[in-house]
């Protein structure tokens, strides 16, 4: 333990000469950081799910109940753009922040300040998205991947959007630099690459990724502004351009987001199973190596977002292959994760019940997904529910259970009180049920024929939009639970213990008190 | 890549800097440009306003937060493992701003490889555009205008010369800085700046030859677009990498700086090297082929 004690004697409120509101808004510590954007991330949720819900209490009954089909589209979009980069994203890097630098030994980010502008740019990005709602025109209602040429015929709002998408870009970008540079060279002596958590690992390659694939979008939104104010020709066949060639940027970007999104998931998930499991990670090595391959393959699968934009026959068949090929580092990873419970002395505890239900969830996003890379069976389902139901698949029941599974795990270390496990079951076990009422008979209503991102639909499908629908608004009140618990836990939580997971063992847990202090490894810990 | 585990070089503590609100500025600044720019595109009233209130505090932030990292660094708060730090994080955003410029490049190629030949292709011919042939540059065939395209061997190739030179002088200043030779690193030092200002006054000079006598304007169909997209960001580049030039001319010249401990320089000569490279390929695909 001697390694961790504060040489400034004042842990707990060494805030360096700012108090209050302003200790937030300066701060330059890992910690601090790291609970802005997860709180950052929780307020980015709601709001992105009060969307998900209005869109769902308007296909509750076919014909337009609610909201007109323009306001409709502005809530699709902007649920979209808001749940990947105010919400998930965010999430991740907070874990990131709070995480790296403890599981390295690290004293801190390696650029302290540069982390706090990362974050202060999202709350006035979110602004500028929120405000488009109120310009004249209303939100861009293009879809989250703003497509050109909607884009050039959308108003102000799309503006404004465009604009965010630089700020989160940036955000992101400096974010991902200070993470690689943070693995990269503040490790502690003894912490070899390869004797880092996973979860490091997975963050590694997922900045990679964001330095690599946000400066994309960075340039594809600024051609959708030039072509919407300045005259260019970008997108514009009569003038040469090509509507396609934005969707191709998009995609180079988007299909690596994709990645960016699970890789930090399948980090938490890869910390959680062996805990529970009382055994190490089962092939570390193998999951490194298919974490990597993963991030290359990223970057050459884009175009499966495109089947049916018109691509030669050649085009789909590489990337079809190229698809299906990730489904290889990804069957590593599952069975990874299933050969380290083998045998493995279990308990259920709520973070091990969300990293299991991830298990199943994410291994059935993936299977739809396989199906979907298939081009003769994508161009049937391109742009139906079945899509919906896929990529929720993905980005809830893998990346958000992931984000729940880390909250659970690390909140007694963080804070030093335990939440409530019977409350935490209780979370667990509606968001289980009714995610799956939700999003799993979504995929009935796409082999059915249900396109996405219309707010109307035949009788025929009525059932199970009802079905869907009730879930959703189940789902969203199970969240409430989750804010109750997590509040109940800081305020009035039990104390937890030294090592409340014993089978926990990287550096956060076993060299540092609980909870841990503000400043932690100012000295390099020793390493066995 | 092991240099954070080795035990041998390792200095004890790290520099984990002080509360700040040069972020905080910077954000707000960044928000203000945002909704000014959002109005002025939208020719609402006041727009300007916002947007030079927000550069103006953007770059008040930039000039106090680099202040505070210049006085940090004079005052010997850097050693080599923050200053490995640096080298990692101007690499990475070096090669943020390769894959910003690799976007812009992509659709130079579709443009002419792809989206100008289709349009021109059979079917097109039949039903759309009658009469369109494919050939670069092209403005597409809903151009009616004539125009003349930007020629590689005068302007540019001169351009090229200069961004070359530029980049061997500051080679030479890093060299003298490296051997302690101050008069000719300041000497060389400016004139990497002066190869660096003569290169964008030639640039506007071309800029305003295209639209006063080519007739080729940012409007001017893909060709318009790609070649002002590409040589207007690549010239904002070299424009930032002129001024973190001068700000290391005065910094050399106020004595900072030593022959191991001179990080700034090595960043603003990298991003130099690599507004000169970028340069190459915009020569190139964007003039010459």
């Amino acid at each position: 333990m001697s390694a961790v004690i504060d040489t400034h004697g004042h842990a707990h409120d060494h805030h360096g000469g700012y108090g209050g509101v302003m200790r937030w808004i300066t701060t330059t510590n890992h910690k601090d950081i790291g609970t802005l954007y997860l709180w950052f991330s929780f307020i980015m949720f709601m709001v992105g799910g009060v969307m998900a819900l209005a869109i769902r209490l308007e296909l509750f009954s076919p014909g337009i109940q609610f909201f007109n089909p323009d306001l409709f589209n502005q809530f699709t979009t902007m649920h979209g753009l808001i749940m990947v980069f105010g919400a998930i994203m965010p999430a991740f890097v907070g874990f990131a922040n709070w995480q790296i630098p403890m599981m390295i030994g690290a004293p801190d980010m390696a650029f302290a300040r540069l982390n706090n502008w990362s974050f202060w740019l999202l709350p006035f990005a979110a602004s500028l998205l929120v405000i488009s709602f109120f310009t004249p025109g209303g939100a861009p209602g293009v879809g989250w991947t703003l497509y050109a040429p909607l884009t050039v015929q959308m108003g102000v709002g799309m503006d404004l959007t465009i604009f965010a998408v630089h700020l989160l870009g940036m955000s992101s970008i400096l974010g991902s630099i200070n993470i690689i540079t943070t693995i990269l060279n503040m490790r502690a002596p003894g912490m070899n690459l390869m004797r880092m958590p996973l979860f490091c690992w997975t963050w590694l390659i997922t900045a990679y990724l964001l330095v690599a694939a946000m400066p994309v979008l960075a340039g594809a939104v600024t051609m959708s502004l030039t072509d919407r104010h300045f005259g260019t020709s970008f997108f514009n066949a009569a003038g040469g351009g090509d509507p396609v060639l934005y969707q191709h940027i998009f995609w180079f970007f988007g299909h690596p987001e994709v990645y960016i999104i699970a890789l930090p998931a399948f980090g938490v998930v890869s910390q959680v199973i062996p805990a529970f499991s009382r055994k190490p990670l089962f092939g570390y090595a193998s999951m490194v190596y298919a974490t990597s391959a993963i991030a290359i393959l990223s970057f050459i699968v884009w175009a499966h977002h495109m089947y049916t934009v018109g691509m030669p026959v050649q085009g789909q068949l590489f990337f079809m292959y190229a698809t299906t090929l990730i489904a290889i580092p990804t069957g590593v990873k599952v069975f990874n994760w299933v050969a380290t419970m083998w045998q493995g002395s279990l308990t259920f505890e709520t973070p091990m019940l969300f990293a299991i239900g991830f298990l199943f969830l994410f291994t059935l996003g993936g299977f739809t997904g396989l199906v979907l890379s298939l081009v003769p069976i994508d161009i049937q389902l391109h742009d139906t529910y079945y899509v919906v139901a896929h990529f929720h698949y993905v980005m809830v029941a893998g990346a958000l259970f992931a984000a729940f599974a880390g909250i659970y795990f690390w909140l007694p270390k963080w804070t030093g009180r335990m939440y409530d496990e019977t409350l935490g079951k209780w979370h667990f076990w509606l968001t289980m049920i009714f995610f799956n009422i939700t999003f799993f008979v979504q995929h009935f209503l796409g082999l059915a024929g249900m396109p996405r991102r219309i707010p109307d639909y035949p009788l025929m499908f009525e059932s199970w939009n009802k079905v869907s629908s009730i879930g959703a608004f189940g789902f969203g009140l199970a969240q409430l639970l989750f804010l109750y618990v997590v509040l109940k836990a800081i305020r009035s939580g039990a104390k937890a213990p030294e090592r409340p997971w014993e089978g926990a063992d990287s550096l956060e847990w076993t060299h540092l008190p609980t909870p841990v202090p503000y400043h932690t490894f100012e000295t390099p810990p020793v390493l066995k | 890549m092991e240099q954070g585990a080795s035990t041998t070089t390792r200095q004890a503590h790290y520099h984990v800097p002080q509360p700040m609100p040069w972020p905080i500025m910077g954000s707000t600044a960044l928000f203000c440009m945002a909704l000014g720019a959002v109005f002025v595109m939208n020719a609402s009233s006041g727009g300007w306003v916002g947007l030079a209130f927000g550069v103006m505090l953007l770059l008040y932030m930039m000039f106090r937060w680099f202040g505070d990292l210049i006085r940090e660094s004079e005052g010997g708060k850097y050693g080599g493992w923050e200053d490995l730090s640096f080298r990692w994080g101007m690499s990475w955003f070096i090669f943020s701003e390769v894959m910003f410029f690799a976007g812009f490049f992509g659709a130079l190629f579709w443009a002419r490889v792809m989206s100008v030949p289709d349009l021109a292709s059979l079917e097109h011919n039949t039903y759309l555009w009658p009469g369109f042939t494919s050939h670069w540059p092209s403005a597409g065939p809903g151009f009616e205008e004539k125009f003349s395209p930007m020629g590689a061997w005068g302007i540019p190739a001169i351009n090229t010369l200069l961004l070359l030179s530029s980049g061997v002088t500051v080679t030479i200043a890093h060299w003298a800085l490296k051997e302690g030779k101050r008069a000719i690193l300041n000497l060389f030092l400016f004139f990497t700046i002066v190869l660096g200002v003569l290169f964008l006054g030639l640039q506007v000079y071309e800029y305003a030859h295209a639209y006063s006598e080519l007739n080729l304007k940012l409007s001017t169909g893909a060709y318009g677009s790609t070649f002002f997209m590409l040589t207007g960001f690549h010239g904002f580049h070299v424009t930032c990498g002129a001024i973190m030039l001068t700000v290391i001319f005065f910094r050399c010249l106020s004595g900072h700086f030593k022959p191991d401990h001179h990080f700034a320089f090595e960043g603003v000569a990298w991003y130099w090297h690599f507004v000169d490279v970028v340069w190459l390929g915009l020569f190139i695909f964007v003039y010459w082929l």
